[in-house]
């Protein structure tokens, strides 16, 4: 500090132009009762006084004149009284000689409502020296310069002192996707926990394995035009694996494996159709009747999370197409028990503890179960997956040994990813619409830390 | 939808009432009223003098048929609380003369099934009647596929005399007064004045254009129905009807069997001898004749280590078959003590296998009540190769500046083909049949299109717009068993002022120093060739080779593609299959 400023600010009443004025002349209401002979005045004749108006009705309120309406020649006013004490141009006198602190508070806000006084604060800076008082002049630098390192200058400059409430400037970056950060995450979970990936790079599957494999019949509403993308071209499954297709007819038209089936009429051409997979468990009955040609059996813990594609109605939560997550085990003697133990590991990664169990029917899982949690933010249980023992129909048809149970569970992507990020609206994360802002901006995804504070619509 | 207080029913307390519905594997979406439904839809005004009777709304399981109306939900809560114990339902032979069901030949080619039942001395009430005609549309909008492979019909069979016929005929030489209408209509007129009806117009199509209708006669010429279309105005039941006559007609006969089943097992609870269901004799056209309701009790065996195994408890096999009881499953310890017997009721077609009944005693034995264990499956986990190379290379476009989209992997024909100055019969593209709009014609063939459409809903934001994806395309493959195949594409875009062909270009050395491709020909280098793409500017395009095969092209695109796109700038792209460097 070279030198040192300390404000010292005062308050004083002042006269404004029009109480210089009345101080000087008197009040609007004296002047126009001095301005009535005894015999009265016009009353428009009074009003064209330069104090007219004001001083009349002030005048009128003091009771210093009247008006008598029955005059001949139109209203006419008279004085009351002989004379008049002007207590306004007094008090302005007071004021005007420095003695404003003589009038009370009450005096001094109603000559201030008539704009007759002002307040005024007198500003001023008692300037003295300072800890590094000095009266030679020097620049102060801004940077740190590479002349100033090897100068050694550094030592004697002063340096401008930086804004450290100013924003940074962010490195120029490209950024990842949050859904595919989440989708990083949830590969990294499984693992974590020793699920092996499966392959999933195949859009297109047949009926066969996206249903019939499943033990989903052929009439079940998911099989609907209104519910799955079928393809005009190539409209049919070129090859289908013809021994297991044959087990699969058997135990879907008359049972089998402790079955009683669903006693249809099981049709090839309806299996061959090709289609859109709507879930990825097409994908896992491909890797299970992979698993069943291995002899001898050996378990298998897989995962998958790849797009899967529904002919829905799109709305806000609902798009064509959307992320499947699906995790699989296969082993001797698993039981729902362990079902929900591997839920329990599973949903901790993702910082979800609280969970319950709720029966539930899928087609192709018996026992089935949907899988809740508690959300504190909407103080209810949400659905947040759903799981279940692959049916034996589905599973001794492949070949899989009888004692070997296959555990499994799934749920999408995109809603996790919508929690985490605070997103209400699917189209505003996931397809050719999406604010690049938002990829910008997405934090990192950190499935078991705290969430922070939902995004807001302006930071978009 | 159930009317009432089911919790009353039940003397439970709403919240109970919902813990139950948890456990019993129900859904208890709401608790709700007409007033409130009206007032939420349409305001308060127009929900004035609605009626305040509770609703509630349940999500029952979709393989669940008994448990649609109130009398089977009730039913089903009851014996799982084990306060009733399950009816048994039964089928008796009138003392009088049975009703009987002809079958002709001529439904084969149309609808060929049909199963009959008579509910006798039944007594509705408004509520009990309500609840019959609901639970037959539930069944037709559910289990019967929208009428497709199941019809109903239900008559007041004082209004008719049998023997009925089943059969088929020309629509013109069918002419009957149907439900609700005041005068005879040919089955011709009736199909189009159905066409503006918002109820039966979706069920037409099952017979339109056939050239025999099914329609069920009594003995006096009388239309019962012609389904699955309408029924008959002459015999219409009403809540004073005391017999009801019911026919079901379908292309399925398991499941017309179920229907049947349903029906007078929920509703034989109002006849005068209650669960007691008259049965009717339905003679096939090859003169075999069944009777019906099946109202079959099958018996199943389960060990109940079984049980135990497949759940992870561990009960006594008396425990386990109280447990199935409560679920409807009436069932008792039988041969050396491990076995249990299961009867699966009528009621329950859901039950097909041993794991079915497995899962019904997990249910009672309550899901949250589970120790939970976790598999000693022992496995070494594996990244699918090509994923592991996605992830990799993701990182490192990012770090190179690039940031990443994420776009549909289905849009319409003109963005891969008309846009980029393609004929679509050049792409490969695989077609899908039943679009609901124009986004949904075909599986992408290009991620091009997806990142130019991101850069149009971004416009506004600062230049240059530096975009990449790494996702999987789809083309037609008669080597593959669907005779399609994806593959795994990247595909970058630089928007700017400046077309930035040096930049892409820079991107392309980047990927090739990152995958260990060296520049050249030789050892399996990569080199890019002058060539030419529709997509691209004359002269500003070069094919990509790499290890010996063309992995793709960069360039500069043409400006009718950045146009039909609705973009200003020019704009240079790259798009590899990288599958070659697994």
């Amino acid at each position: 500090m070279i030198i040192e400023a300390e404000l010292r600010s005062t308050k004083r009443w002042e006269l404004t132009a029009e109480g210089e004025e009345i101080a000087r002349e008197g009040s609007h209401e004296a002047r126009v009762f001095r301005s009535i002979p005894p015999e009265g005045l016009a009353q428009s004749e009074l009003m064209r006084l330069p104090s007219g108006k004001v001083g009349f009705s002030k005048a009128m309120s003091n009771k210093w004149i009247r008006v008598d309406k029955s005059a001949a020649d139109g209203p006419r006013v008279f004085r009351v009284v002989d004379s008049v004490e002007d207590e306004v141009q007094r008090r302005l006198q007071l004021v005007q000689g420095g003695q404003a602190e003589k009038l009370g508070e009450k005096e001094r806000s109603e000559l201030r409502k008539r704009k007759l006084l002002t307040e005024v604060t007198l500003k001023t800076y008692w300037v003295s020296k300072g800890s590094a008082f000095s009266t030679s002049i020097s620049k102060q630098e801004t940077e740190l310069s590479p002349e100033m390192i090897s100068s050694g200058s550094w030592r004697d400059r002063p340096f401008k002192p930086y804004n450290f409430l100013a924003h940074g400037v962010l490195p120029d970056s490209g950024h990842l996707h949050p859904l595919l950060k989440v989708r990083t995450q949830f590969r990294q979970i499984f693992l974590e926990m020793g699920f092996t990936e499966m392959p999933t790079d195949n859009f297109i599957e047949s009926s066969f394995w996206n249903f019939d494999a499943l033990f989903q019949p052929q009439q079940h509403p998911a099989r609907d035009q209104h519910d799955t993308f079928f393809l005009r071209d190539p409209a049919e499954a070129l090859q289908l694996p013809m021994d297991y297709v044959h087990r699969v007819k058997r135990t879907h038209s008359q049972g089998g494996y402790g079955s009683q089936g669903y006693k249809y009429n099981w049709k090839l051409e309806e299996a061959r159709k090709n289609l859109l997979r709507t879930h990825t468990t097409s994908a896992s009955a491909r890797a299970l009747y992979r698993l069943a040609q291995k002899k001898p059996f050996t378990p298998a813990k897989y995962f998958s999370i790849d797009r899967v594609f529904r002919n829905e109605t799109l709305d806000a939560t609902h798009l064509a197409e959307f992320h499947q997550i699906e995790g699989v085990v296969a082993d001797h003697g698993l039981t729902l028990g362990h079902l929900m133990g591997v839920l329990r590991e599973f949903f901790t990664k993702l910082g979800i503890t609280q969970l319950r169990f709720k029966p539930a029917y899928n087609p192709y899982t018996e026992p089935s179960m949907e899988v809740f949690s508690y959300h504190q933010g909407l103080r209810k249980w949400v659905e947040v997956g759903n799981s279940g023992i692959f049916r034996p129909e589905m599973l001794l048809p492949m070949g899989l040994p009888e004692n070997v149970s296959v555990i499994a569970w799934g749920l999408s992507l995109e809603r996790p990813t919508m929690i985490k990020y605070g997103i209400n609206n699917i189209r505003e994360l996931v397809g050719h619409k999406v604010n690049l802002q938002m990829v910008y901006d997405s934090p990192l995804c950190r499935l078991d830390a705290e969430p922070g504070p939902p995004r807001t619509q302006g930071t978009a | 939808m159930f009317h009432g207080w089911i919790g009353s029913w039940l003397y439970l307390a709403d919240e109970e009432f919902d813990e139950l519905c948890f456990e019993f594997g129900l859904e208890l979406d709401e608790i709700t009223s007409e007033k409130e439904i009206i007032s939420k839809e349409q305001g308060n005004e127009k929900a004035e003098g609605a009626s305040d009777v509770v609703l509630y709304k349940i999500d029952v399981p979709a393989n669940r048929y008994d448990l649609l109306c109130l009398e089977g939900l009730v039913r089903g809560l009851q014996v799982f609380k084990e306060r009733i114990k399950a009816p048994v339902y039964k089928r008796v032979t009138p003392n009088g003369e049975i009703q009987k069901l002809i079958i002709t030949e001529e439904t084969a080619r149309i609808r060929p099934y049909a199963v009959a039942a008579v509910l006798r001395n039944i007594k509705f009430t408004k509520d009990r009647y309500d609840s019959f005609i609901e639970l037959q549309e539930k069944l037709h909008q559910n289990i019967c596929r929208k009428r497709a492979l199941v019809a109903i019909g239900t008559h007041d069979l004082d209004t008719l005399s049998g023997p009925f016929t089943y059969t088929a005929k020309r629509p013109s030489d069918i002419k009957f007064k149907p439900l609700n209408k005041t005068k005879e209509y040919t089955a011709c007129e009736l199909m189009n004045i159905y066409k503006t009806d918002n109820h039966l117009k979706h069920y037409l199509h099952i017979i339109e254009n056939k050239p025999l209708f099914p329609v069920i006669y009594d003995s006096n010429g009388v239309v019962l129905s012609m389904p699955p279309i309408i029924n008959g105005n002459h015999s219409k039941i009403t809540v004073n009807t005391r017999n009801v006559f019911i026919e079901c007609t379908g292309t399925d006969f398991t499941k017309a069997k179920i229907v049947l089943d349903v029906i007078v097992t929920m509703f034989s609870e109002y006849c005068e001898n209650p669960f007691m269901v008259e049965a009717a004799e339905v003679v096939f056209p090859n003169g075999k004749s069944y009777i019906f309701p099946e109202l079959a009790y099958r018996k199943e065996i389960v060990r109940a280590d079984l049980i135990n195994k497949k759940v992870g408890i561990r009960e006594t096999p008396e425990n386990i078959a109280k447990l199935l009881t409560r679920m409807h499953l009436k069932s008792e310890v039988i041969g050396d003590g491990n076995q249990i017997e299961i009867e699966i009721p009528p009621t329950r077609a859901d039950v097909i296998h041993a794991c079915d009944i497995v899962e019904d005693a997990a249910i009672a034995y309550g899901y949250n009540n589970i120790q939970m264990a976790l598999p000693k499956t022992y496995t070494i986990a594996n990244q699918f190769p090509l994923n592991k190379l996605t992830e990799l290379l993701r990182y490192d476009m990012a770090a190179a500046g690039f940031t990443e989209a994420l776009t549909f992997a289905l849009c319409s024909q003109e963005d891969i083909a008309d846009k980029l100055g393609l004929d679509i019969s050049a792409t490969k593209a695989v077609h899908i049949s039943n679009p609901k709009t124009a986004e949904f014609q075909v599986a992408r063939t290009t991620l091009l299109p997806g990142l130019l459409k991101t850069i149009a809903a971004n416009r506004k934001m600062p230049l240059p717009l530096k975009l990449f994806e790494i996702s999987d395309i789809v083309v037609k493959d008669s080597s593959r068993d669907v005779g399609a195949r994806n593959y795994r594409h990247l595909c970058a875009v630089y928007y700017n002022k400046n077309p930035g062909f040096e930049i892409i270009h820079g991107l392309l050395d980047r990927i090739m120093q990152l995958l260990n491709v060296p520049p050249g020909e030789k050892k399996g280098g990569y080199v890019i060739k002058a060539s030419e793409g529709a997509a691209f500017f004359p002269g500003r395009c070069a094919e990509i080779l790499a290890r010996g095969q063309s992995i793709g092209k960069l360039g500069v695109l043409h400006p009718d593609v950045i146009t039909k796109f609705e973009l200003t700038m020019p704009c240079s792209s790259l798009e590899i299959n990288i599958e070659p460097f697994l």
